[in-house]
């Protein structure tokens, strides 16, 4: 017996070992690439000048100007393009960073029983609401989803193992699964961008890469003045004057996310 | 617990054979390694001279760098590198790291085949970013 | 001790040859579904958990319910359960070896897994239930194994096995705890947003845990010359009876809860399950069957008379465990995802596939169980003759 417990001491010990030298490596590039070659000269990794920057970011979609499904198409195909976002034929492998429903499930609590003819018959958008409580980041058990100093709530795809809890704590649906490999059902893919691989979610990621560029949202850019986005923290930005000026809802602000799309209706 | 061996002989022989098996892709390899392989460079890559950092260090540890480039980018938004001549880089495997080693299967996959390591870059980042197809 | 596991009968032999097949078998499709993905399941964006995360969730049960015949022993001094807290800590443990493999399964980079403990997050509930699963699982294995090698050598355990037995219990708590707060912490679905998910899915665990341990007794005594005992089976069942009635008591207050105030969030779930939403009602007739059950089970079980009868006892319990199961391993989990956070309804049925592989799970599970046991009867017998 006691030798039988000595063993799996050891075992132990040599396992331990083994993680610890599993992460070695990447200990030892951040150290490479802070201060290896002595002077001044250190390499270092910096923001892109024309980068845009924001406190919080954040997003209001004028309905009013968008109000057919025909007006919301393009911007849509703006996203999934840019993105590599699959069109998988089978419907329980779909994926969508946005998307349009109805204001009945866009907004299942305020929903009135009598509605305006707009909001009855408009199409909305929806996709992540960047929410500035984010339950999906807390559910994520390796930080490969997580918040951006600037509200961004981003996806780290090298880290996700894809367990899924972030799509059960999503109140908004606004994520989705590679259930297979994408890109055989991606129709043009787009080179800059990565595509994903099967096992991981994705979601809306405020066009993160095209902000580091100086550029705004592919959806923004294709809306013709129809979403605004800007700092929310700025009392000067446009989607604050917006916010001012117009009467705004909110998806599900009763759950305490605070999401960072805002909807004037 | 202390106890006696039994089968003493069987065992030995037992473990013997066990070591044997277990070394035998050692021995069977010896005297007939492989020769490492030439990577090729491209015309570009030639002309450039300089990688983002020197060769030596790019050879042996491109992937600890690009570990780090891809946190960086990822995670803290910070997308650009200046390595230490003050030369700028976009850190992006695809569109920089590519875009200049764009013979792939000359440059990259002859040494990961040679080395028999198969990294999963290439499932989501597009290894042929300048063929139109 | 292990040699024990290797001296058996043909019988025994046929069992772990049946249960490896179907293990090999579910392994096969689980390649199958590391190769092509999770879409060969039936799961989607709207139902992102089914039913492996499903079976996950019941089988975290029966590993707690373990802890209804060590504490009594232990805590209670109460001296028959002696005799069988051996069963319930390798039931224990087989069931945490098909939940670890059922989360495996349910990975969509399972080779990353281990980025859970590179990058701890503790604000993450799956992060802890990781720790309170694999830490029961070792809890469980050392003690079992030391309590059973003890018993064999006509000695008395060391005085740390007990300290870790004391810490076991609390800890039999805690798995099933955490793994309701996995659910209960999220906003926005209505179904599991409630405070008493955790004390439900503890009460469910000690029917349905003890149930199968019952049914494990009364299949040793049977086929083996050792006899868990008449009046440990007896006062099992007790366990069996009271946890049965709390659990259905709680689904009771849950029922009333969303149905009185109406709340849609809280109460289109339940009508999906038991209903039907939209003309979508896979699961309606499942979740009748499991009230049938648990409400006749009840009814069979208070009668001390009925209870005595052994094999009125083994239906009863087989009543028990199919009704929480379907209640847990079918409706807990989809039904949380329908209607969806748009409410729309978009309804989840298993695969094929998906069906096989969770079958050679448990297939894995019962053969780790078989050894087990075998090796326990064996030490058992021994002491005996
Ligand atoms: S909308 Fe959903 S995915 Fe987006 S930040 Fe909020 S909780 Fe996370
Ligand atoms: S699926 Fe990926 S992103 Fe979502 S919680 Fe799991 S590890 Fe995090």
């Amino acid at each position: 017996m006691e030798s039988s417990r000595r063993e799996f001491l050891k075992v132990a010990g040599v396992s331990a070992v083994g993680m610890g030298i599993g992460t070695q490596p990447v200990l030892d590039a951040f150290a490479a690439s802070g201060g290896e070659s002595g002077e001044a000269k250190a390499p270092k990794m910096v923001r892109g000048e024309n980068a845009l920057t924001a406190v919080h970011w954040g997003m209001v979609i004028d309905t009013r100007k968008l109000e057919t499904a025909a007006d919301l198409e393009p911007l849509i195909e703006a996203c999934h393009k840019v993105h590599n976002v699959p069109h998988h034929e089978i419907k329980r492998h779909e994926i969508k960073w946005i998307w349009e429903t109805e204001y009945h499930h866009a907004f299942p609590g305020k929903s009135n029983k009598y509605l305006n003819e707009g909001a009855e018959h408009r199409p909305f958008l929806v996709l992540c609401n960047h929410c500035e409580n984010p339950p999906c980041v807390r559910a994520c058990p390796t930080k490969a989803t997580f918040q951006r100093e600037d509200g961004l709530v981003l996806m780290d795809f090298h880290r996700c193992i894809g367990c899924r809890f972030c799509m059960a704590a999503c109140p908004f649906g606004a994520r989705s699964f590679n259930f297979r490999d994408p890109r055989p059902f991606i129709p043009e893919t787009n080179k800059k961008f990565p595509t994903r691989c099967k096992g991981v979610v994705e979601k809306c990621n405020f066009c993160a890469e095209l902000l580091a560029e100086g550029k705004m949202p592919a959806c923004v850019e294709a809306s013709n003045g129809a979403i605004a986005f800007g700092d929310l923290d700025d009392p000067e930005s446009e989607v604050r004057k917006l916010l001012r000026e117009n009467y705004t809802i909110r998806r599900k602000q009763t759950l305490g996310t605070e999401p960072s799309v805002y909807y004037i209706v | 617990m202390s106890k006696k061996i039994y089968n003493k002989d069987q065992v030995i022989a037992g473990l013997v054979i066990f070591i044997a098996l277990v070394s035998f892709p050692f021995w069977y390899n010896l005297g007939k390694a492989a020769p490492a392989p030439k990577v090729e460079l491209t015309k570009q890559a030639k002309e450039a001279k300089f990688c983002v950092r020197p060769t030596e260090y790019m050879k042996a540890e491109h992937m600890q760098l690009l570990d780090v480039w891809r946190d960086t980018v990822a995670r803290e938004g910070k997308r650009i590198y200046v390595n230490e001549a003050g030369k700028r880089f976009t850190m992006s495997l695809s569109n920089t790291c590519l875009d200049c080693h764009s013979n792939k299967a000359e440059f990259c996959d002859r040494c990961h085949n040679y080395a028999s390591v198969d990294p999963y870059c290439y499932d989501c980042h597009i290894d042929n970013p300048k063929e139109k197809k | 001790m292990l040699e024990l596991a290797i001296k058996g009968s043909k019988r025994y032999y046929g069992l772990l040859a049946a249960l490896a097949g179907i293990a090999g078998l579910g392994g096969a499709f689980w390649l199958w579904q590391l190769d092509f993905g999770l879409g060969i399941t039936g799961m989607s964006r709207d139902v992102s958990w089914g039913f492996y995360i499903a079976q996950f969730t019941f089988l975290v049960g029966v590993a707690a319910g373990g802890v209804m015949v060590v504490l009594p022993y232990y805590l209670h001094d109460y001296k028959a359960f002696g005799r069988i807290t051996i069963l319930g800590e390798f039931l224990a443990i087989a069931a945490l070896v098909m939940c670890l493999l059922f989360i495996a399964v349910d990975l969509g980079q399972p080779m990353r897994m281990l980025n859970v403990i590179f990058y701890p997050t503790p604000n993450s509930i799956l992060f802890w239930d990781m720790i309170v699963l694999n830490g029961y699982l070792f809890l469980n294995a050392v003690v079992g194994w030391n309590v059973l090698e003890a018993e064999r050598n006509g000695t008395k355990y060391a005085p740390w096995v007990k300290v870790l037995v004391y810490i076991s219990i609390p800890w039999a708590i805690s798995i099933h705890t955490v793994t309701a707060y996995l659910y209960c912490g999220l906003p926005g679905r209505g179904f599991w947003l409630t405070a008493i998910l955790a004390p439900r899915f503890l009460s469910s665990a000690f029917a349905a845990g003890p149930a199968l341990l019952i049914l494990l007794c009364l299949f040793v005594r049977r086929f083996t010359n050792f006899d868990p005992g008449r009046e440990q089976i007896q006062s099992l069942a007790k366990i069996v009876t009271y946890a049965l009635i709390l659990n259905v008591f709680f689904f009771l207050c849950e029922v009333f809860v969303a149905l009185y105030s109406k709340i849609p969030e809280h109460m289109d779930h339940l009508k999906y399950l038991f209903f039907g939403l939209h003309g979508h009602g896979a699961l309606v007739p499942w979740m009748w069957t499991a009230m049938a059950l648990m409400v006749l089970a009840i009814i069979l079980l208070i009668p001390p008379k009925f209870r005595a009868n052994e094999n009125l006892l083994a239906i009863s319990c087989g009543m028990v465990f199919l009704g929480t199961w379907i209640d847990k391993g079918l409706g807990m989990i989809s039904g949380g995802f329908v209607p969806n956070p748009l409410h729309e309804v978009n309804e989840y049925i298993p695969t094929i596939p998906e069906l096989i592989i969770a079958l050679g799970v448990w297939a894995t599970g019962f053969l780790v169980l078989t050894i087990l046991y075998k090796v326990t009867v064996g030490v058992k017998e021994e002491a005996g003759a």
